[in-house]
């Protein structure tokens, strides 16, 4: 028994997770799936009625401009964060005298919730209130700044927004990077005269390639999960302009009761999920087989 | 010296709880947050503590009660439901067909609910001819306020037609002062939207629109017209309107950056808040078209387990209606009592003609339910209707698109 | 430390490299003002009395600092009919956060070490699974986990919000661990297993006292996401363990009230006073922590 038990120890360690893991999201994605093929309106109804639900997800304009929007957010927001945390990872690698605070100012938005800090981006970004009325009564009369109040623009002061609270992670993880990479090899390149600009793009980038992966990872996480982000800048508007697949999901389960439409555009979303996902996971853990 | 005070304790709730022998108990779900709603809320609790109940406060703010909504659908499924939650419109019958809410029959026919709330507010209030809900206000959504000192200065009267609206909004135009004062918010759009609807439409249209979603009437000429003068409405806000809270827009007529608001009256307690005084600082008037447009907040009962939270179920029922909490809370909250034998002495002048054009719409058949605040539709119809609304507002969308859009999404909605 | 930057070739001219420098300084405190900018704003805000925001300039500097919208956010706004203000939620936040985030390090200490280096059949899948857990949109488990609480008996309270918080964290914490203890060598834990040293024994006297810096990130990514959720926060609560994001999303977010934005702005800044406490305090060790290796994948 004990030589079994020696033998099992670490599957029986992994089995609570294992199992919590397997009821709690695999069991609840089914269960989604199943309530997508309902009527279900206020509540969840177990009587499958075919694939009404992603008609009418299709049919719906709104959910158009969400999928639109999260393309454009998602794009943007993990481009922008990744080459900005770059920049500002190398920028701070320089032998910067005060890197302790300069790092902890550029990575301090993670860990502000944006229902904090979402009424002040609110007012920075409000032309009326913010950034343009003040650099307006600084005598800059034709300074125009007003991305949150135009239909077409306002999904940018979301990529703002989100960029400003995780690039300095992303900036964490490039530092981290830039710090692990062997200087042996760049004493080498310097000895060799080889001009610094070049022993970044030919030397540290290439050999950063998995974090890169763990930050496009993380990032694709944020982007997918945005929601308390776009309710507290925009709630959506101006009309359904800065909509986002969480967004209208949550519309669609909680203001509307229209339960069922709601686990269809979930089932949509995991399916981008899916996509994104698994072929970084397959590369992944097949480099960690060979 | 314990033992005494603890049996006059007991006293008092046995004789107070003259319906059933338990004490009662209440775990209250409502989204009354803020300060002066918060204290409106705060007269109920006390009464239910003063009649030996004990009231356990389960308060969540935020979107016009969107997150209350999310915690009471976790908190019914987990079987854990509150005892008592603030619910209203259709959502109150729609939560009755899952089979979770209590009858309060027994104390409204004890009361006589029946004769003392206006015929279309009691509707709300029953489900499948049972009491189901029990109603607190009646909020009145087609006003239209007004800063009465620019209106003087620009010589303009209150507007009674849209066109006098418009003529009035062109002259404030020229002169350069923001004609409406106006939040960009689904909800608020959609306030402006439904004022416009009931002045154009009238109240039959208005109901076979927004209540019946007769397709004839969606699209139809007039409704474009709606469309055409929400297209005006747009040129008559200001640039910075999106996102923008409505007490905000409040404010600009206040400090007379702006001179009119459209919104419901609860907008009154910013004026009174800030020390203005109706008649003199303020003006208030209703949309122009007949009408009258209401939103009724109200508690619903969920089905609970134990003679103490069904009895604080009933104690809280009769506390609602009473006269004396629909007096102290409406002068609180802005609105004006459901029950219709309640003074109003102490009531200023809109809540009076708030109150007489309650009467006579009800009588002439002219009283509805609000579609922008939840009492008119069911969550879906009444979003799929917005999304239209919001997205002609915030866009150069034509009025015949958006009827053909309108007729879609709520066919869509079904 | 990398800091061959300042051996530039001797060709550049020494003010070239006397300007660049400024150039950087310049930069980095462009950048540190971007990420400022909103901070500033809600300590201004909150220092102002209501009056002076309402006729002032929202980005303007207070002209008289006044501290009572702290005093009223920590003990008297309201939040419904208590008027308490965030107080007696801060410590229910405490009582769910600083459970919960042990139990999902403890948890993804050891899956990690499992994963990473007791390889069985399998080991991988479940690796898989996990990480794909990850990215599960969390309005979609609301209503199962509803079910799911009120089965075990466990709704709204303070162990159902631990319970929850645990198993939505298990997928990051788990990825964390293992891919720091990839980077161990395996050599290190054959050679243990060969003097006889059992599976827990190897974890507790070789892997745990090398876990530091990866304790400190999963610490901090754990702490920020339970201590800032509101969803699971304000689903699966009832009166008596509501967490402070929903007290203050009580405070902010009154739909028909009067806005005390002052109060507002104190309310939230109390709310992130912990994690940003966190952030500053550790963070010196989370960026030694991800060097240390969890991010090399």
């Amino acid at each position: 028994m004990s030589k079994w038990l020696e033998e099992h120890l670490p599957k029986v360690v992994l089995a609570p997770s294992f199992i919590a893991v397997l009821v709690f999201v695999y069991g609840f994605i089914i269960w989604t799936a199943w309530v997508s093929l309902t009527r279900s309106k206020l509540l969840p109804k177990y009587d499958i009625e075919g694939f009404i639900q992603y008609d009418r997800l299709f049919a719906a304009p709104r959910w158009d401009v969400a999928m639109n929007n999260l393309f454009i957010f998602g794009t943007l927001f993990i481009a922008i964060s990744m080459v900005l945390g770059l920049m500002l990872a190398i920028l701070l690698d320089q032998n910067i005298r005060t890197e302790g605070a300069i790092r902890t100012i550029y990575l301090y938005p993670m860990a502000l919730s944006m229902i904090v800090t979402g009424t002040a981006w609110k007012w920075i970004l409000n032309p009326g209130l913010g950034l343009e009325a003040t650099v307006q009564g600084w005598g800059f009369e034709t300074f125009t700044f007003n991305w949150l109040v135009d239909p077409d623009k306002a999904i940018y002061t979301i990529v703002l927004a989100a960029i400003w609270q995780s690039s300095g992670f992303v900036m964490a993880l490039f530092l981290a990077g830039l710090r692990s990479v062997d200087t042996e090899i760049i004493r080498a390149a310097q000895v060799d005269g080889i001009p610094t600009w070049r022993v970044y793009t030919a030397i540290i980038i290439p050999s950063m390639a998995p974090i890169f992966l763990s930050a496009f990872i993380v990032l694709a996480h944020l982007a997918i999960k945005s929601f308390d982000l776009v309710i507290a800048l925009t709630g959506g508007g101006p009309g359904f302009a800065t909509d986002l697949p969480a967004t209208y999901m949550y519309a669609m389960a909680f203001s509307r009761g229209d339960i069922g439409q709601a686990a269809s555009s979930a089932m949509i979303m995991m399916g981008v999920v899916f996509t994104i996902v698994v072929p970084y996971l397959y590369s992944e853990l097949r480099a960690k087989n060979d | 010296m314990k033992t005494k005070v603890l049996s006059a304790v007991s006293a008092v709730a046995i004789l107070s709880a003259t319906f059933a022998s338990a004490e009662p108990s209440a775990e209250v779900l409502h989204y009354w947050t803020s300060g002066g709603e918060a204290k409106s809320v705060a007269v109920l609790q006390k009464e239910f503590a003063d009649n030996g109940g004990t009231w356990t406060d389960m308060p969540v703010a935020g979107g016009g009660g969107d997150a209350a909504m999310t915690a009471l659908r976790a908190r019914v499924l987990s079987g854990n439901a509150p005892t008592a939650v603030q619910l209203k419109g259709p959502a109150i019958q729609e939560w009755y067909e899952e089979g979770v809410l209590a009858d309060i029959s027994d104390v409204a026919e004890a009361e006589n609910w029946a004769k003392v709330l206006p015929a279309s507010i009691a509707d709300h209030m029953k489900c499948e001819g049972n009491w189901c809900a029990a109603p607190v206000n009646v909020h009145r959504v087609d006003w239209i306020w007004a800063n009465a000192d620019v209106l003087k200065a620009n010589d303009i009267e209150m507007p009674t037609t849209w066109d006098e609206f418009n003529a009035a909004a062109e002259k404030l135009q020229a002169a350069g002062v923001i004609p409406l004062a106006h939040g960009g918010q689904a909800w608020q759009d959609a306030t402006v939207f439904e004022a416009v609807a009931l002045g154009i439409l009238g109240p039959d249209g208005f109901r076979k629109a927004f209540v019946e979603l007769d397709e004839a009437t969606l699209t139809s000429d007039e409704m474009k017209a709606v469309f055409d003068q929400m297209r005006k409405m747009r040129g008559y806000v200001d640039e910075n309107f999106p996102g923008r809270d409505w007490n905000l827009a409040t404010a600009m007529v206040m400090n007379g950056e702006a001179a009119f608001q459209i919104m419901g009256d609860w907008a009154k307690g910013e004026f009174l808040a800030a020390g203005k005084a109706p008649g003199e600082d303020f003006l208030c008037a209703s949309t122009p078209g007949d009408g009258f447009l209401y939103n009724v907040d109200s508690f619903a009962m969920f089905d609970v387990d134990g003679d103490d939270k069904k009895a604080g179920q009933q104690l809280l029922a009769k506390l609602i209606v009473g006269k004396n909490f629909q007096k102290v809370f409406n002068l609180n909250k802005g609105s004006i009592p459901a029950r219709t034998d309640v003074a109003l002495d102490e009531f200023d002048q809109c809540a009076d003609l708030s109150a007489k054009d309650m009467q006579a719409s009800s009588d002439s058949g002219a009283l509805l339910p609000s579609y922008a605040h939840g009492m008119a539709l069911r969550g879906a119809q009444a979003g799929a209707i917005t999304d239209v609304v919001t997205s002609h507002f915030n866009s150069d969308m034509s009025s015949e698109d958006a009827v053909q859009q309108l007729l879609t999404a709520v066919q869509n909605s079904m | 430390m990398t800091d061959f930057a300042i051996d530039t070739p001797r060709s550049q001219s020494r003010t070239l490299r006397i300007g660049l420098r400024w150039l950087l300084y310049v930069i980095l405190g462009l950048f540190a003002l971007y990420y400022l900018l909103p901070l500033f704003v809600m300590i201004t805000t909150s220092l102002k009395s209501l009056e002076e925001i309402r006729t002032g300039d929202l980005m303007a500097l207070p002209r008289e600092v006044t501290f009572d919208a702290w005093r009223t956010a920590w003990s008297k706004a309201c939040t419904g009919i208590q008027c308490n203000g965030v107080k007696p939620y801060f410590w229910n936040s405490v009582l769910i956060a600083v459970p919960a985030v042990l139990i999902s390090t403890l948890l993804g200490a050891m899956n990690g070490y499992v994963v990473a280096h007791w390889k069985f059949k399998g080991a991988n899948i479940f690796f898989a699974l996990m990480l794909f857990g990850c990215f599960i949109p969390f309005q979609v488990v609301l209503l199962p986990m509803a079910r799911v609480l009120g089965f075990m008996g466990i709704a709204g309270t303070i162990p159902g919000l631990i319970f929850v918080h645990v198993i939505y964290g298990l997928g990051f914490t788990t990825l964390f661990f293992r891919n720091y203890y990839v980077t161990i060598p395996a050599e290190l834990s054959k050679a243990a297993k060969v003097d006889g040293a059992g599976f827990f024994r190897i974890f507790w006297s070789i892997f745990l006292p090398l876990s530091l810096p990866i304790i400190v990130v999963s610490v901090i990514w754990q702490f920020t996401q339970i201590w800032n959720d509101f969803l699971f926060g304000v689903s699966f609560s009832q009166s008596g363990t509501q967490p402070i994001t929903v007290a203050l999303n009580n405070i902010v977010n009154s739909t028909t009230g009067v806005k005390e934005y002052n109060v507002d702005m104190a309310a939230a800044i109390i709310a992130a006073l912990p994690t940003l406490l966190v952030y500053v305090v550790a963070g010196k060790y989370f960026i030694r922590g991800l060097t240390a290796g969890s991010v090399k994948g």
